[in-house]
């Protein structure tokens, strides 16, 4: 049984459907990068998952089981025992998602002393310990810091040991390296990377940098205008990504290997903007799709299955899957 | 520690500021009471009705206001400089005792008022941001607004109507039940019986301008990312207000409350004059009426006292609500 399984979820807001029909699945300890572009509903399938959408948002269908047992049916009492204990959440802007006026011992210690039952001086222990194992440096003087006294990769590094502090089975992280540099970046990811194999957390990343997909994740699943359009390995996505959204998306990176540079190649994109897709009956991507049929147009392509955990909505590639043009036409 | 240095910061920096600031208070004010027509020998050659031009003139030179007005300036700053407020001509007695007289209870009647003002204005704001646009939210504007367009002393007749004159539940005038000769718990009732009009007089308005702030500030900090963090640590929702929301929203509201100090120590005026309350407000105004300067520029000079420390405690409220504060 997998870990974390959603199924068939559908999530609106008032006069858009944000989220359409995503289904996918998380083994435990494993990292599936859910990517796509900005307004994809990427936020609001992790979100779903926690069930901390915002107040006008609904989840109109679907079931989100954990170890089997559905979320969405948990009262808000029991789901609060869930929050924090078995799935925590990281998000994208450490300086706002820290709150400004408690210390980070507090902040650290009060999710501790909510899930078990610690003393005061213990779980201040345990934040001591936790900052340690973020490696903060001096982690019993910092403990007692403000938000606003950390650099912004501490102040991640003090959301992580919050998420990881009572040891959740899945660990959700909404573009938690989005709002930081380069290096820092590199260094919060393998923090990530480490804590899951030290702790076995499952994680689902969430994401558009692709790579940090190739490098951090074991699964992808690709979202385009609330649908999961790819799903697959990192290797065989990165190898031969097949539905044509993905093939955009990686056709856009530029190659440095390859010695390319926007000031000597003109840059790949892929044609059309995400807006094309508001009413557009049959698949999403047909006004943005080079191989597009008039039957693309006519119903939603279902997501189908090709084996190896990998599947795909695009009826056109799956009718060709077998061609070997395929894996050709990746790079 | 840290709480420690950041306390000390902000009564340095304070320190620093309140010497100047009181020096120009003194100053201004000795010269723009200047400006007004007549003076105590003045009014008090009228009130006896038969002065001759002589009287008039001793009673100038006795109370030194025939000198120049450079003189009589620097004169105050000498007696200032040795703590001594100078002589009243109008009460006939020392300005210090004067004023040391009243002060308690004006201060007992302003901190009374604000932290009623604060403790109403923030738990109906909470409430009013909890059910933002249900009926608890609707009624509680509607009264907040109650609040914000009536003057305070007309809130304060229509409460002597009601519950002294109506209900004769509290008393209308004063600050003690006078000859009752009350002493432990009596003393204390019947000394917050005579507390409850005035001060809800005087908080009213304050009231309604910090339940807005608050429901205002409460809505704002909702959206703010921290909440969702908060969630997801499956904290239960009222701590989630109290820790995480309140405590934020309350930095507004605290900045509004200090600058409204001032006018709390002008509407004290008022109130004082509506209720008999004796403070430093009526004493005030019997002041100005008499044109007794000396008297005058003792309570403005400890108003400004007054103010400037309500401000440093405000600030040090301030440090310990907002670490973002002090550190700078």
């Amino acid at each position: 049984m997998p870990l974390l399984s959603v199924d068939g979820l559908s999530v609106a807001f008032p006069g858009h459907a944000a989220v359409r029909e995503a289904s996918f699945s998380l083994a435990a300890g494993e990292t599936l990068a859910l990517v796509g572009e900005s307004g994809c509903g990427k936020s609001v399938t992790a979100f779903s998952v926690m069930r901390l959408l915002p107040p006008n948002a609904r989840v109109v269908s679907g079931r989100i089981l954990l170890e089997g047992a559905d979320l969405l049916a948990l009262s808000e009492s029991e789901m609060r025992e869930v929050r924090g204990a078995q799935v925590s959440l990281i998000q994208q802007e450490p300086m706002t998602s820290l709150n400004p006026v408690l210390s980070i011992g507090l902040q650290i210690a009060e999710v501790i002393r909510r899930h078990e039952k610690l003393s005061r001086k213990a779980a201040r222990a345990r934040a001591v310990e936790l900052l340690d194992l973020v490696s903060i440096p001096d982690a019993h003087r910092r403990i007692d810091d403000y938000p606003h006294n950390l650099s912004g990769g501490m102040r991640q590094r003090v959301m992580i040991a919050m998420a990881v502090a009572c040891r959740p089975k899945l660990l959700i992280a909404d573009e938690p390296t989005t709002a930081l540099d380069v290096t820092t970046q590199a260094q919060v990811l393998d923090l990530l990377d480490d804590l899951r194999h030290r702790l076995g957390m499952a994680v689902l990343l969430i994401t558009h940098d692709l790579g940090v997909v190739a490098q951090w994740a074991d699964r992808i699943a690709v979202m385009y205008a609330g649908r999961i359009v790819e799903q697959a390995g990192i290797e065989p996505f990165f190898a031969a990504p097949l539905h044509p959204y993905s093939r955009g998306l990686l056709g856009a990176r530029v190659d440095v290997d390859a010695d390319e540079h926007y000031s000597t190649h003109r840059l790949t994109e892929i044609p059309g903007n995400v807006g094309s897709a508001a009413g557009q009956a049959g698949c999403s991507f047909a006004p943005r799709c080079p191989v597009a049929q008039p039957a693309c147009r006519q119903a939603v392509p279902p997501l189908v299955g090709l084996g190896d955990e990998r599947a795909v909505a695009c009826p056109v590639t799956v009718s060709s899957h077998s061609s070997p043009l395929l894996g050709g036409e990746a790079r | 520690m840290r709480m420690g240095r950041r306390i000390a910061a902000t009564l340095k920096r304070t320190a620093v500021h309140a010497g100047p600031t009181v020096l120009g208070i003194i100053v201004l004010d000795f010269l723009f009471l200047q400006l007004m027509p007549g003076n105590a020998a003045d009014v008090m050659a009228t009130e006896a009705g038969s002065a001759t031009e002589e009287t008039v003139a001793a009673l100038r030179h006795q109370f030194g206001i025939d000198q120049p007005v450079l003189t009589q300036l620097l004169n105050f700053l000498g007696h200032l400089a040795h703590l001594d407020l100078g002589f009243s001509p109008r009460f006939n007695t020392s300005v210090a005792d004067l004023i040391m007289a009243r002060l308690p209870n004006t201060l007992l009647l302003m901190v009374t008022a604000l932290a009623l003002a604060l403790v109403l204005g923030i738990v109906f704001g909470a409430v009013m941001a909890a059910w933002a646009g249900r009926w608890p939210d609707r009624v509680l504007s509607v009264i907040v607004l109650l609040f914000y367009s009536m003057p305070g002393f007309w809130v304060g007749l229509m409460a002597v109507v009601l519950f002294s004159v109506k209900l004769g539940w509290l008393p209308s005038d004063g600050n003690e039940t006078i000859g009752a000769d009350l002493t432990g718990f009596a003393m204390v009732s019947d000394r917050l019986a005579h507390l409850v009009l005035p001060a809800l007089a005087l908080a009213s308005f304050f009231v309604a301008v910090y339940a807005r702030l608050t429901r205002a500030a409460m809505l704002e900090v909702q959206r703010q990312d921290f909440m969702r963090t908060a969630k997801a640590k499956g904290l239960h929702p009222l701590l989630i207000q109290l820790r995480h929301a309140l405590r934020n929203a309350l930095v507004p509201v605290t900045t509004v409350a200090g600058m409204h100090l001032g006018n709390l120590l002008g509407g004290a005026v008022v109130v004082e004059t509506l209720f008999g309350w004796p403070g430093m407000g009526r004493l005030t105004l019997e002041a100005v009426l008499g044109r007794d300067y000396a008297v005058l520029l003792g309570v403005l000079l400890l108003s400004s006292f007054v103010v400037i420390v309500a401000n440093v405690l405000i600030d040090l409220l301030h440090a310990w609500l907002d670490p973002r504060i002090g550190s700078a």
